[in-house]
């Protein structure tokens, strides 16, 4: 075969791969849209789940996920952003950083399976506490803590030497430096890396199947008392979030309407995705352009 | 003017020394790094003891439980712990992925930085981004709402199937060897492509024999880290994978692999059974390859040539 045949061949099977990859994020994103979007209703929104009955809503779990991905973020965060400062300011090259850096790497790559056996096996059995919010949002720490060590990380070794160098040429010292020069250079992607992280988080379900648990209790909205039973702030109850919901229906539910529901809950947990990507970018850039000279 | 105050007497002063606070956030860094040695090295032990429970407290031969074919724990006369078939899941689901998503994802990544390196990542790397962030659950209804009818209808069997879950795995880690791969082309050198260009190789030929030997192992590196995540992926693919005991006959029969297993039985065993034990023995076997795919992507790092 002549050479230019070859290489227009192998030009237009590229183009197709690329066609390809994208034809099936439109094809999923239809689906998942227009299939979903016409179940979600105020009352689908509002009204609580039911495991035998048709015309059950998503309230609770949506409250759940929200609620989960606040506590793990809450807890995730100053510790990542710690860890990460540690690698990028602290850590010097050697043996015992190394040895550190493939632990992140292994706590990276655990399937997330596996840290949801890990949180059965420390915060549901050890602990006693059972199937909790709590318990959950540790798992879920744990999955989430390398993905914030390396966004924290990237966001310090990407700002210029000179302005480290210039605060510690005036006599600061490393750590107000960190502080008060670094920390807020490196505060948009690390913002961005945390709201992406948070998109995954959302939609995590293995994790939590053990950890969380797969169900919910009867939940009071007007009953604010964190310590109450039936209160949804109370971080000891079990709680079912939206991606878990999504995987108990499809396979252990009995409603009728599992296909419905199930779209439905897709595509608010993929809007949500959505609107975290976005906002990502969006906060980013906009918080990179008030406090830098950046037009 | 005040000229009789000296100098030494006008500076500000702060009552707590700044090095206290240089102290105090160096341990509070180092205490953040510390917990995640901590978390891994808890998760390893934690596991590691209880996934060897079935063989030094239950008896069951570690050669049986992995390379029988017999899963029956719930026989009351001769319980068999055979977990082959699940192991053989796993790998072949992993594998068949890989050899989905390679193809795919290494041309997407060739096409992005030398066919349209200006327009093509424009569009194909926004996908990439929100292919990654539709979650696992999101894939697994579809799957099993679009794909497992579809099979069942136009390639045979019940629908749940190995293909099926092939299927939906390799859309899965297609994101991930798509991103590492664009990566690994981007940061060839420019050099490279002309010095091919010049000699008078067309785009094609440079690609296959220049661009792509020259990336090969960051390559190879993307396509295990999209191995990785396919082989502990749990809920998609128990979602549409059939979870049967016996070991697949064909790529249409259904299958189990070691996660769906897991995800499956979990929750209906008592904690502290053997059959329970027996799935902290999977779950080692997960957390025994992730440490093995690391060690291949070490290896593959090391042999990077650019």
């Amino acid at each position: 075969m002549n050479s230019k045949t070859a290489d227009r061949i192998a030009t237009a099977i590229f183009g197709l791969i690329a066609f390809i990859i994208v034809a099936i994020l439109i094809g999923l994103f239809a689906y998942i849209l227009g299939n979903g979007l016409k179940h979600i209703s105020i009352e689908f929104l509002t009204t609580p789940s039911s495991n035998v009955l048709g015309g059950s809503g998503i309230r609770d779990q949506l409250f759940n996920s929200f609620y989960i991905l606040f506590l793990t973020m809450v807890i995730a965060v100053p510790l990542g952003v710690g860890g990460g400062i540690y690698m990028a300011e602290y850590a010097r090259p050697g043996k015992i950083t190394n040895l550190i850096r493939s632990f992140i790497e292994v706590l990276a790559s655990l399937p997330s399976i596996v840290i949801g056996m890990f949180g059965l096996l420390m915060f549901v059995n050890l602990t006693g506490w059972g199937y909790t919010i709590i318990g959950g949002a540790l798992a879920l720490t744990i999955f989430n803590l390398p993905v914030i060590v390396r966004v924290t990380e990237d966001a310090f070794n990407s700002i210029q030497g000179d302005q480290k160098e210039a605060s510690l040429s005036l006599g600061v010292t490393h750590w107000h430096t960190i502080k008060h020069v670094l920390l807020p250079s490196a505060f948009p992607s690390i913002l961005t890396g945390v709201i992406l992280a948070s998109g995954r988080v959302f939609g995590e379900a293995a994790a939590l199947l053990f950890t969380a648990g797969l169900s919910t209790p009867r939940l009071d909205y007007g009953n604010w008392n964190p310590f109450s039973d039936r209160s949804p702030l109370n971080i000891f109850r079990p709680a079912e979030t939206l991606a878990v919901h999504i995987w108990s229906v499809n396979t252990q539910g009995i409603i009728p309407d599992v296909v419905e529901k199930s779209a439905g809950a897709s595509a608010v947990l993929i809007i949500a995705v959505l609107i975290f990507n976005l906002s990502a970018r969006w906060i980013g850039s906009k918080i990179h352009k008030k406090i830098t000279a950046t037009k | 003017m005040e000229k009789s105050v000296p100098a030494k007497e006008r500076l500000i002063k702060s009552k707590n020394s700044r090095m206290n606070g240089e102290a105090r956030g160096r341990m509070l860094v180092t205490a953040s790094a510390l917990i995640m040695i901590f978390a891994t090295v808890a998760i390893t032990i934690f596991l590691g003891s209880k996934g060897l429970q079935t063989f030094t407290k239950n008896g069951i031969s570690p050669i049986e439980f992995i390379t029988s074919t017999k899963w029956d724990p719930t026989n009351a006369e001769s319980p068999l712990y055979g977990a082959f078939p699940f192991i053989f899941g796993s790998f072949a689901v992993t594998f068949l992925s890989a050899l989905v998503a390679a193809p795919l994802g290494i041309g997407g990544a060739i096409f992005m930085t030398e066919i349209a390196p200006s327009w093509g990542r424009k569009v194909l790397q926004p996908v990439i981004e929100l292919l990654v962030g539709i979650p696992s659950v999101v894939y697994g209804f579809i799957g099993l709402s679009v794909l497992v009818p579809f099979i069942r209808e136009n390639v045979g069997g019940l629908g749940f199937s190995l293909l099926t879950g092939t299927i939906v795995l390799s859309i899965m880690i297609l994101p991930t060897v798509t991103s590492i791969a664009t990566d690994a082309m981007a940061s060839l050198p420019t050099a490279l492509r002309e010095g091919s260009l010049a000699l008078g190789a067309t785009r094609w030929q440079t690609i296959r024999k220049v661009l792509i030997p020259a990336a090969s192992p960051t390559l190879l590196t993307a396509v295990v880290l999209g191995m990785a995540r396919a082989f502990g992926e749990a809920l998609a693919v128990q979602m549409v994978i059939g979870n049967v005991r016996t070991l697949p006959s064909s790529i249409i029969d259904a299958s189990a692999t070691l996660t769906t297993i897991i995800t499956l039985n979990m929750g209906h065993t008592t904690y502290g059974s053997i059959e329970n034990n027996t799935l902290w023995s999977m779950g080692l076997l997960l957390l025994i390859m992730s440490f093995a795919f690391i060690l291949v992507i070490r290896y593959l790092s090391a042999r990077r040539k650019i």
